[in-house]
């Protein structure tokens, strides 16, 4: 099988309002990431876009980004989901011999609507919407039962948003740098017990997108491919109340997909550093077992170790992670582009010394419905 | 309308999406919000296969993929599997003004959860493996708030 490589990213900026509309930012990251890679659109010959239609409020919503994504002569596509997902079918599309290089871009304002209105509608009708559920209270009966079958206490949980917040400050796309304590974020508004503000992520505008190619174009274009060794998806079931939301069998599959494929046997050795979709701080706990860094309900006394932060043996989420900025459907997607810069050297201030394997995880769907793992090398 | 947005310059555009949906049930959706409208009774369906007992119930197993047809009539009393206090307004969303309760209960009878609504309930004395009982509406109109809520069992 040829090898494919990421060669080039490029963000936006996350905010909460970006003065700019959806197809200035996806053109914004798609003239960034060409530039990047050192390539001009003609280069390109397959486009993949990832969008949502409710939080855009338009139908066929992809189809309103593929002129800013230098779509329009070449075959395009669209993931309506994360943008893993995207690089997902970009790799695929790659690997089926018909094309040499694709652009993936994902965006999301989610100034534009209602999160919480967007976010009800992802539950059914018939039987889940009446009942006022959305993305934080889900999230928020997810929470409560995994951290009271493994022990987890809120502490923990804090602990993650306070290293994540704090190494968002070296990471100039962030959303959300903050210098904040355990205390504050136990002390910050209940959206949900046990779910605090400082406990979940804003929700972004912002876009990202990311140049793959074969390894036989590679060689002439790229000085610095960053070659994707590993991935795996799988998904659980569709109603809340059908899984145990506690578990974590879905990414486990997903992550054994990429590790056997990526060859990795141990990953808490051998991965340098992780970028995970932690959009409430208990997730980057809950994760972090379905990665298989630690056993189950073992999340709290890795985070607790110091073990993922900065300067530790794995660092998790050295970006700031989704709570520093959540754009949603982009926000997979910039974990590659954060993964690709630690391998290059080029991530600055938050550099993981020495940075050789990277994993970027992506979900989609309800409490980690969904789950997308990556594991790239340099 | 258009609004200037702070001192960006950007200016943003306000309207509205009006949709209207007529969701169908389908089979298994209709003979189970009728049995709850018009007898108070809820059911669940078991997959023939893995032996689970799905609630609410629908036409095939998630995870064994076969078709499911073997109702099972569930009691009203359940285990509380896990909870939440919603304490932020989402006006037209929400079913109640928070604070409110929600929670996932399993059914005695049944191997899966039923996401619903805990009243009549102290809200910081909510605990998992409560037992708790449904509560029926007077009125009915054949949707899950069929069953007000879920209360504490008196036992």
């Amino acid at each position: 099988m040829e090898r494919v490589a990421i060669i080039g990213v490029a963000q936006t900026k996350y905010r909460k309002n970006s003065p700019s509309s959806h197809d200035e930012m996806a053109f914004e990251v798609a003239q960034k990431a060409l530039e990047d890679a050192g390539l001009s659109i003609e280069d390109i010959d397959n486009t993949v876009t990832c969008t949502n239609d409710f939080w855009d409020g338009r139908t066929i919503s992809c189809m309103t980004i593929t002129d800013a994504s230098g779509s329009s002569k070449v075959p395009t596509t669209n993931v309506e989901g994360d943008g893993t997902l995207g690089v997902l079918m970009g790799l695929m599309r790659i690997l089926s011999g018909h094309f040499k290089t694709t652009l993936v871009v994902a965006q999301s304002k989610g100034s534009v609507g209602i999160p919480g209105l967007v976010t009800n509608a992802i539950f059914d009708p018939l039987y889940e919407r009446i009942l006022g559920l959305d993305a934080i209270n889900s999230a928020a009966l997810q929470a409560r039962m995994y951290m009271s079958k493994y022990g987890i206490t809120e502490e923990q949980c804090a602990r993650v948003s306070v290293k994540n917040h704090k190494n968002a400050k070296n990471n100039p796309y962030a959303q959300l740098p903050l210098d904040i304590t355990v205390g504050d974020v136990l002390r910050s508004r209940m959206l949900a017990d046990p779910i605090k503000l400082l406990d979940a992520s804003p929700v972004s505008d912002g876009a990202c997108a990311v140049i793959l190619s074969r390894e036989s174009a590679t060689r002439t274009i790229s000085r610095r491919p960053i070659w994707i060794k590993g991935v795996g998806h799988c998904s659980d079931t569709y109603h809340l109340g059908d899984r145990d939301l506690s578990d974590v069998s879905a990414l486990k599959s997903a992550a054994k997909r990429a590790y056997d494929m990526a060859g990795i046997s141990n990953p808490l050795k051998e991965i340098s550093l992780a970028e995970v979709y932690d959009a409430f701080s208990y997730m980057e706990l809950m994760w972090m077992e379905g990665l298989g860094f630690c056993d189950r309900g073992g999340g709290g006394a890795l985070v607790d170790s110091g073990f993922t932060e900065m300067g530790g043996s794995l660092p998790v989420n050295p970006s700031g992670g989704v709570l520093s900025a959540h754009p949603v459907l982009a926000a997979g997607l910039a974990r590659i582009a954060e993964a690709v810069l630690q391998l290059r050297g080029e991530a600055e201030a938050r550099q993981v010394a020495g940075a050789k394997i990277a994993l970027a995880h992506g979900i989609e769907g309800a409490c980690g419905q969904g789950h997308c793992v990556f594991v790239l090398e340099r | 309308m258009t609004v200037e947005l702070g001192d960006t310059g950007s200016r943003i555009h306000q309207s509205r999406i009006r949709l209207k949906y007529n969701w169908w049930l389908g089979n298994v959706g209709s003979r189970f919000y009728r049995e709850l409208r018009d007898r108070c009774k809820i059911w669940g369906i078991k997959c023939p296969q893995c032996q689970v007992v799905y609630i609410p119930p629908k036409e095939n197993c998630p995870k064994c993929f076969c078709q499911m047809k073997d109702w099972v009539e569930l009691g009203n009393t359940g285990t509380l599997i896990t909870y939440t206090v919603v304490r932020y307004p989402l006006p037209s969303i929400q079913p109640q003004k928070p604070p409110f309760a929600l929670g996932i209960i399993r059914l005695d009878g049944a191997h899966t959860g039923l996401p619903h609504l805990l009243g009549e309930i102290d809200l910081e004395k909510i605990k998992i493996g409560m037992r708790v009982q449904a509560i029926f509406r007077e009125i009915r109109e054949g949707n899950l708030l069929d069953i007000k809520y879920f209360k504490p069992l008196e036992e």
